[in-house]
């Protein structure tokens, strides 16, 4: 395998509602900061490739007109995946593979606030006999929590922690400005449920947003980045599409994901994971041998903010930059998609090449 | 006795959607509602995008230099629609153009009328017909549809690197 780092990384504001901009606009800045910070251009960029999600811009083909962020002339090589970011950024990788092209580009982008992100959820089930009923992915995640609660594995206090911890780690950040104040479990535990046994401090709040990760090959990755966080071990899995067949209280294929990973080769110090409910922040530690000792969520997670299409990718760039910056050599970038955690994709990656 | 097979089940599915145009599109919108057509200048080429979306989409750079680009312009290509779209309400024949607006360096689509099917072409010249003012809005709505100005087609050459 060819040696790829993550050499540099943007996000926007992950913001409730940003009103004033359209996705390119909320894009550029991002790209421009991810390619200024390792002084390259567009025209050094092999493959660009890009995540998101027309149903929430309610646009057929929107993720095209975001390539007007992106400076495509003359024409580039360019591809989308309907997915998190964190698949285009597996796709990066799979094309760096080749060994023809050495740098590439990826960016997602989601603008949740024009419409309702847990109808948009329902539209990605079954068609024939559940996606009928309208199941939210809130709701959906609250059965997921209540076999979880009823299995024992977790408590409400828990998960209150979680909340309480995420609230604490994204206060006064520039990337979840609007972050809740925090506040202790007993506080969080005696406020109203919203989707039995769910609170409203278990459900990530829907974002707007946008990130950008750089990912070079090889040699040329130490000469734009003093340290690049290398990419030691990068898989997905996916259970199966209908909730209703699978032990909610398990995540197989985050399990195995983190096995074909590596993650439990040695120590992980830094663990970004993308669990938009609490208790799914559990059952991830849980599944990827996540034990004491390792710094889970610092940057408060998409449980603070949860920019739908970016989640993963930022997770992926939050855990890259504790190595770009010095403090931490073997981390982990978690994403998910689908219901109630069905597809899973994890990143390891270490200062050591 | 076999009962008739289900071959197909009925799911509405409605979605609804609050959109908001962004920095750029609101500055063209509010243009439109005073009659001007405001494009924007790519900061390293000079092009100027007419509908604006706030970046130059052959260099990523946000575009902020607003120009305002003329209602009339050079058909560069076209169509005859002979389709009934449940969506139109016009009557068929009729012409879509692809117009490049005088001041603008990218095509843009509109309906052209007052002009028999047979006779459009490209080059021909173009003008904006609008509605009366006191109706005007943030929307292209404003303009009706293009027309004939009656000048003399347009050189090949003028809009040749649009076709």
């Amino acid at each position: 395998m060819r040696d790829v780092a993550v050499v540099s990384f943007a996000q926007a504001p992950n913001l409730r509602s940003d009103r004033e901009r359209n996705e390119v606009e909320i894009v550029m800045p991002v790209v421009r900061e991810a390619l200024d910070s390792v002084g390259l251009e567009q025209s050094d960029i092999g493959f660009t490739v890009s995540g998101s999600c027309d149903y929430l811009t309610g646009v057929p083909f929107s993720f095209v007109m975001a390539l007007d962020a992106v400076g495509a002339w003359p024409p580039i090589e360019e591809s989308h995946v309907e997915m998190d970011g964190a698949w285009a950024l597996y796709e990066a990788w799979v094309r760096l593979q080749h060994g023809d092209i050495d740098a590439a580009l990826i960016y997602s982008f989601g603008k949740t606030s024009l419409t309702d992100l847990d109808k948009v959820m329902s539209c990605q089930l079954d068609p024939y006999t559940l996606m009928p009923l309208w199941p939210g992915a809130i709701s959906l995640a609250g059965l997921q929590a209540s076999a979880m609660l009823a299995a024992g594995t977790v408590s409400e206090a828990d998960m209150a922690a979680v909340a309480s911890h995420s609230r604490e780690a994204a206060q006064g950040t520039p990337e979840i400005p609007e972050a809740e104040g925090p506040a202790d479990v007993d506080d969080l535990l005696s406020r109203p449920r919203v989707a039995h046994p769910l609170r409203e401090h278990d459900i990530a709040p829907a974002t707007d947003g946008a990130a950008a990760i750089v990912l070079v090959a090889g040699d040329r990755a130490a000469e734009v980045c003093d340290k690049p966080a290398w990419i030691s071990g990068i898989d997905h899995r996916v259970d199966t599409h209908a909730p209703g067949n699978r032990d909610l209280t398990t995540c197989p294929s985050a399990r195995m994901a983190g096995e074909r990973a590596d993650v439990g080769r040695s120590h992980i110090e830094v663990a970004e994971v993308y669990a938009p409910f609490s208790h799914q922040e559990l059952l991830l530690a849980s599944e990827l041998g996540l034990g004491d000792g390792v710094d889970v969520n610092p940057s408060g997670g998409a449980l603070a903010g949860h920019t739908f299409m970016v989640a993963g990718l930022a997770r992926i760039g939050e855990a890259a930059r504790r190595i770009h910056d010095g403090t931490a050599t073997r981390v982990l970038g978690h994403a998910t998609a689908g219901p109630c955690l069905q597809q899973n994709l994890v990143c390891v990656m270490e200062a050591a090449r | 006795m076999a009962e008739d097979p289900i071959t197909g089940i009925v799911c509405p599915i409605r979605l609804d959607y609050t959109i908001t145009p962004g920095r750029a599109q609101t500055r063209f919108l509010r243009g439109l509602e005073s009659g001007k057509l405001l494009g924007q200048r790519c900061p390293a080429t000079g092009k100027v995008y007419m509908p604006p979306r706030g970046s130059s989409p052959t260099h990523g750079l946000p575009t902020t230099e607003e120009v305002e680009v003329a209602d009339r312009g050079t058909v560069t290509t076209f169509c005859v629609v002979n389709l009934q779209f449940a969506s139109t309400v016009r009557e068929i024949p009729y012409v879509c153009a692809q117009i490049l607006l005088d001041g603008a360096d990218i095509p843009f689509f509109f309906v052209v009328q007052e002009v028999d099917v047979n006779e459009i072409r490209m080059g021909m010249r173009v003008e904006a017909v609008w509605k009366d003012p006191s109706e005007w809005g943030p929307t292209l709505e404003n303009i009706l549809f293009f027309k004939p100005t009656g000048e003399a087609d347009a050189s090949r050459e003028s809009y040749k690197e649009h076709v």
